[in-house]
């Protein structure tokens, strides 16, 4: 006796569906579309924070995640950087996680180099330091206790734009791109303790718990993945990484849609063959 | 005498540290900083340990089992070249460097292409979760539809319309759930801790 059809449909070889996988994320590579993108609340607040920026003003980037997550997070820092460096407001990076600083170092300095701006003097770059919840505390003493040195070894008091900055109420807010715990940190210890306004970028898997936060106002604003990272792109008028990233999860997610509705045509049509519950 | 130090200890540093963040005084911050540069020391004094046990598995794999061989000697190699080449602090802050490049070239795209593979797995999960057994599951589905909806562009009105129920999901039921998980979870954070500084839960002690 032949299997009924929807048992094929409930047991599809999952190496199938890899390799339905793989076609979803080749056809837009092959065969490039673009995808519009509506802009939400919490990515137009964070765009409005920094546009209403004054010259001279500083903001702290935080760059706390890794490369596993660099191409939902990367595109953000890109956009926020130009942003920042367009409005001349000053920017202090840091990096709460170990193989951030690689990547940080990369973005400021192309985006700075590509803006005419100058290390010292309208960035700068602290670097990192292990346990993200004591040093946004130190951090929130002075700048001066987590970081004595930058990056590149200059002492933080030897840095011309860092002489009237010494910790979070000498800067506007803090923007945290995390693909991990160090933006419950922000909020528990940058916001919650000193205060200092925070806004978040954070991986799409992640976005649904900082949900919470935006409504209680301990972040200002949020950027949700690679679509957050693509609407704030559409903001600034740039298709970026992002912009061009939204194809791909268009149909990989589509795809997702379609074996869900495959598999329940499947589960439907055998609970009535059967005539069972389960 | 061997217990009762230990718990004194850890009653007196869990109150001061404690009332240390109400306090907005120099002495309460220089003793935050002090304090806290004891963590640090304790992590720099873990890492050899850590490196260690690492190296001990890795090589008696490698020695005893053909099979983990080559796994075991790729592990003590790549660990061997990125500890050597990141010796000089030049090697981070100079482009093109060793160290750089082999970020550059094998540590941003093997961390990349692992965090990808993710995709395989969740469409191969969501053929088999996402199916309507009971009516939870089913409102599970439904809910992972309509929030999934959001990446594909839609003709209007329907676009708008999947957009603010999606902003709803996220700001109503995402957000109670969330917040309770959260205030269940902060609650008890605060009862673990209360039982190890008043010397109730002893486990760090080992043994109990």
């Amino acid at each position: 006796m032949s299997t009924p059809w929807y048992d094929k449909l409930l047991n599809i070889d999952r190496r199938w569906i890899y390799l339905l996988m793989a076609v979803a994320v080749i056809i837009p590579a092959i065969w490039p579309f673009t995808v519009p993108v509506g802009i939400s609340g919490e990515v137009r607040a964070v765009y409005n924070f920094v546009e209403d920026l004054e010259p001279g003003e500083v903001i702290v980037l935080a760059i706390d995640y890794d490369p596993s997550t660099l191409a939902e997070l990367h595109p953000m820092a890109e956009g926020l950087l130009n942003q920042a460096f367009e409005k001349d407001a000053r920017i202090i990076v840091v990096s709460l996680s170990q193989f951030g600083p690689a990547m940080a170092d990369e973005i400021i300095t192309r985006v700075a180099t590509s803006q005419g701006k100058e290390h010292g003097r309208d960035y700068t770059f602290l670097g990192y330091k292990p346990y993200p919840a004591i040093t946004i505390l130190a951090m929130g003493t002075d700048f001066r206790v987590p970081f004595p040195t930058d990056y590149y070894g200059t002492p933080v008091d030897e840095i011309p734009m860092m002489q009237d900055l010494h910790n979070f109420s000498d800067v506007e807010c803090v923007i945290a791109l995390a693909g991990g715990s160090a933006a419950d940190m922000w909020i528990q210890y940058g916001n919650a303790k000193y205060g200092v306004p925070v806004a978040l970028g954070v991986t799409g898997v992640m976005a649904s718990d900082y949900y919470p936060y935006l409504q209680s106002r301990q972040i200002f604003g949020l950027l949700p993945g690679v679509k957050g990272a693509a609407e704030y792109e559409n903001l600034l008028g740039n298709i970026g990484e992002a912009s061009r990233g939204m194809p791909y999860q268009v149909t990989s997610h589509l795809l997702i849609i379609i074996v869900m509705i495959i598999a329940n045509i499947g589960y439907i049509a055998r609970r009535r063959a059967i005539g069972t519950v389960r | 005498m061997k217990k009762s130090i230990p718990i004194l200890i850890v009653f007196i540093t869990g109150i001061v540290m404690v009332m240390q963040y109400f306090v907005p005084h120099a002495a309460s911050e220089f003793l935050f900083t002090y304090a806290n540069d004891f963590v640090i020391v304790i992590g720099i004094l873990a890492l050899p340990l850590g490196i260690f046990s690492l190296m001990r598995g890795t090589v008696k794999k490698a020695i005893k089992d053909p099979k983990e061989r080559f796994y075991a000697l790729a592990t003590i190699i790549g660990f061997l070249v990125m500890v050597l080449s990141g010796l000089q602090r030049s090697q981070f802050t100079t482009p093109g460097t060793l160290l750089q490049n082999l970020f550059n070239y094998i540590m941003i795209p093997c961390q990349a292409t692992i965090f990808s593979m993710l995709a395989f797995y969740i469409a191969s999960a969501a053929y088999r979760a996402f199916r309507i057994r009971t009516l939870l599951a089913s409102v599970l589905l439904v809910t992972a539809f309509i929030v999934m909806m959001r990446i594909i562009p839609l003709p209007e009105p329907l676009s708008s319309w999947n957009s603010s129920l999606v902003q709803w999901i996220l700001a109503v039921p995402n957000m109670a759930a969330k917040r309770a998980i959260i205030i269940g979870v902060g609650l008890g954070a605060i009862s673990y801790s209360m039982k190890i500084i008043l010397g109730i839960e002893r486990g760090y002690m080992g043994g109990e």
